[in-house]
């Protein structure tokens, strides 16, 4: 913003004194912008171009830096992707995790828009201070509850089993999508509900033929973020699952790729680059509702 | 509130089905519409943390109940050596990243806050480390860090011959602290870009026009506008930044799983090696308890240090 607005008084001086001028603020323009922007960028992405140059590379290539240039593929395979793919059980992986992910999504849009609804709708004494307690919840980091967690797991005989993190992982969705939704009720104005009041219409009626359509874009952005949150999701799964099996795929590259001491590289690479797909293609089919998500739940 | 009656009463007419009619009664509806969040938080976060809590004075361990010790976990903790130092590392890892990620991130919402080419589609790019898993990228800063093939050892010593030898990263205690630190940050930029950049777009130009014409500096717009401006929001993400770097886990796990000599170790980590890698939940649960002390301080810190700034600057202005 502060360059933004300068530019003009720039210009109003560059007018004064053309060529060199206008010249000068490209320039300073190019150095404090552009130049900064571009490293950010690189660093930012280098990550992941170096987990997909490793995941095409053939291993002789890989760990040869003499006679290659690594920051290339000279002959790119698919062997790597094969032996993920055809001898461990990644795409059973890839099906645990995205069932786990949908399940836990829908159950937590499920409660938090009926909360979402309760709280910022039929209010009712008290109401503040149940949106607040659930706002708490969302400060309640994972790694505090994990262990106490496992013992309730197991005295529900969920150990081991997928349907253990479709119940936990509402924990840290449902205050999420419960704030994003009041924010978005909040929006929607209350007249229409009343009109419909008026009409005749039920509460729940309300909630399904009014109030839901027009929170849509809310539902969106809630459940793109609940889904994401629940694909990365780690700790739990680590603690909660243990048959190679039934393993979500963080967990399962972590636990099971990584056989002894000599580290499968191009192996390792490409089951990131394959468990990162899924996420990276959901968030660039719907990038404005995850900033929107993201910049509206903090300014709540 | 005449109005429900009223919509009742017709709607009881024409459809007298009492399903509807208790569906309609306001009470019951909220408790209705509250039972399945309220219900779950209660029994997979309350009731955790409470057990959480009780866990951490007994010695259970895995298949076995605990029976009460008192203050035994603790006491225990205060004499290991291993704890003091995943304490250290938790508050070293926390300021050094938080400080790192919110110095970086906020010269990029600047700089994304101008106008050039392309911008949505960068924006969407630099959000794009936070999106992917973080076990998955840290595995990527792995191979990254790795002693022999490490690519920034290749850049350093064979492209631009600033160094004879390769980086050892991972190998002894502070390269490697460092370099989770460093991951740690390259995470953490986006978050924190982004949602300062949503800050940033509420800042009202008028402002900076107004201060253009009493002939500030752009140092100076940026010291009495734009940052007195984003406290509110800076409060805000550096809570939730201080909360989830504190009690980090996968990171580490993925990366260094503690090592080396157990340098490493943030609290999160010892909590689960202590108590599902070796099954002494009660001890886990006492390192796990022993955060939140930590938390409930950084939070309040965080939180009221920064808004209540912001508050008197209100005061001052109006």
């Amino acid at each position: 913003m502060t360059d933004v607005t300068a530019s003009p008084g720039n210009s109003n001086v560059a007018s004064a004194t053309p060529d060199t001028m206008a010249w000068d603020s490209r320039a300073r323009r190019v150095v404090m912008i552009y130049l900064p922007l571009a490293c950010f960028i690189v660093i930012l992405l280098f990550p992941f171009y170096w987990m997909a140059v490793t995941s095409f590379k053939p291993n002789a290539e890989l760990l040869n830096y003499k006679e290659h240039n690594p920051f290339w593929i000279t002959s790119p395979t698919l062997l790597h992707i094969k032996h993920l793919l055809f001898e461990t059980s990644y795409p059973r992986w890839l099906k645990t995790t995205m069932m786990v992910a949908i399940c836990s999504t829908f159950l937590s849009l499920f409660a938090s828009t009926l909360a979402a609804y309760a709280i910022e709708r039929l209010r009712f004494r008290g109401s503040p201070y149940v949106g607040l307690g659930i706002y708490l919840a969302y400060l309640v980091p994972p790694s505090i509850l994990f262990i106490p967690l496992a013992t309730v797991i197991v005295q529900f005989g969920l150990f081991d089993s997928p349907l253990a993190l479709i119940l936990v992982y509402p924990t840290f969705l449902v205050p999420f999508c419960t704030w994003l939704l009041i924010g978005y009720f909040k929006s929607i104005p209350y007249e229409l509900e009343e009109c419909a009041l008026v009409d005749g219409a039920t509460r729940l009626q309300i909630l399904r033929r009014i109030t839901l359509p027009l929170a849509v874009p809310g539902l969106i952005s809630a459940g793109i973020f609940s889904f994401t949150l629940s694909w990365n999701e780690f700790i739990y799964a680590l603690a909660f699952i243990q048959s190679g099996a039934n393993k979500t795929v963080p967990v399962a590259i972590v636990t099971e790729l990584i056989t002894g001491d000599v580290y499968q590289w191009g192996a390792l690479m490409a089951g990131s680059l394959l468990g990162s797909l899924p996420v990276a293609l959901f968030y660039s089919l719907f990038v404005d509702y995850y900033v929107s998500s993201l910049t509206g739940a903090v300014k709540e | 509130m005449s109005v429900t009656t009223i919509s009742s009463r017709t709607y009881a007419q024409r459809q007298p089905n009492w399903l509807v009619r208790l569906f309609d009664y306001k009470p019951f509806l909220i408790a209705m519409c509250l039972a399945p969040a309220i219900g779950l938080l209660a029994v997979f976060l309350t009731y955790p943390l409470g057990l959480g809590v009780w866990l951490a004075f007994t010695d259970t361990t895995i298949g076995q109940r605990g029976i009460f010790i008192g203050l035994e976990n603790f006491q225990y903790l205060l004499k290991d050596p291993l704890w003091w130092n995943a304490v250290f590392y938790s508050i070293f890892y926390t300021a050094v990243a938080t400080f790192g990620k919110f110095a970086l991130g906020f010269w990029l919402a600047l700089l994304l806050n101008n106008h050039f080419p392309l911008k949505s589609l960068v924006r969407a790019i630099v959000l794009l480390p936070w999106i992917v898993p973080t076990v998955l990228s840290a595995l990527a800063f792995w191979w990254i860090y790795d002693p022999q093939f490490s690519i920034i050892s290749y850049l350093l010593v064979d492209v631009l011959h600033l160094r004879d030898s390769n980086v050892d990263f991972l190998g002894s205690p502070w390269p490697a602290r460092f370099s989770l630190i460093v991951a740690n940050i390259w995470r953490g930029i986006p978050f924190v870009a982004i949602s300062l950049l949503a800050g940033l777009q509420t800042i009202s130009p008028s402002l900076y026009e107004a201060a253009m014409l009493d002939g500030a500096t752009s140092w100076q717009r940026f010291r009495y506008i734009t940052f007195p401006m984003m406290m509110p929001i800076l409060a805000i993400v550096m809570t939730f930044s201080i909360i989830f770097t504190f009690t980090d886990f996968q990171l580490v796990y993925a990366i260094t799983r503690g090592g080396p000599v157990n340098s490493t170790h943030l609290l999160a980590t010892l909590a689960f090696q202590r108590g599902i890698a070796g099954g002494e939940l009660g001890e886990g649960a006492a390192i796990a308890v022993s955060m939140i002390p930590f938390l409930v301080f950084a939070t309040l810190f965080s939180y009221f240090g920064l808004a209540r700034r912001k508050w008197q600057q209100g005061e001052a202005n109006d």
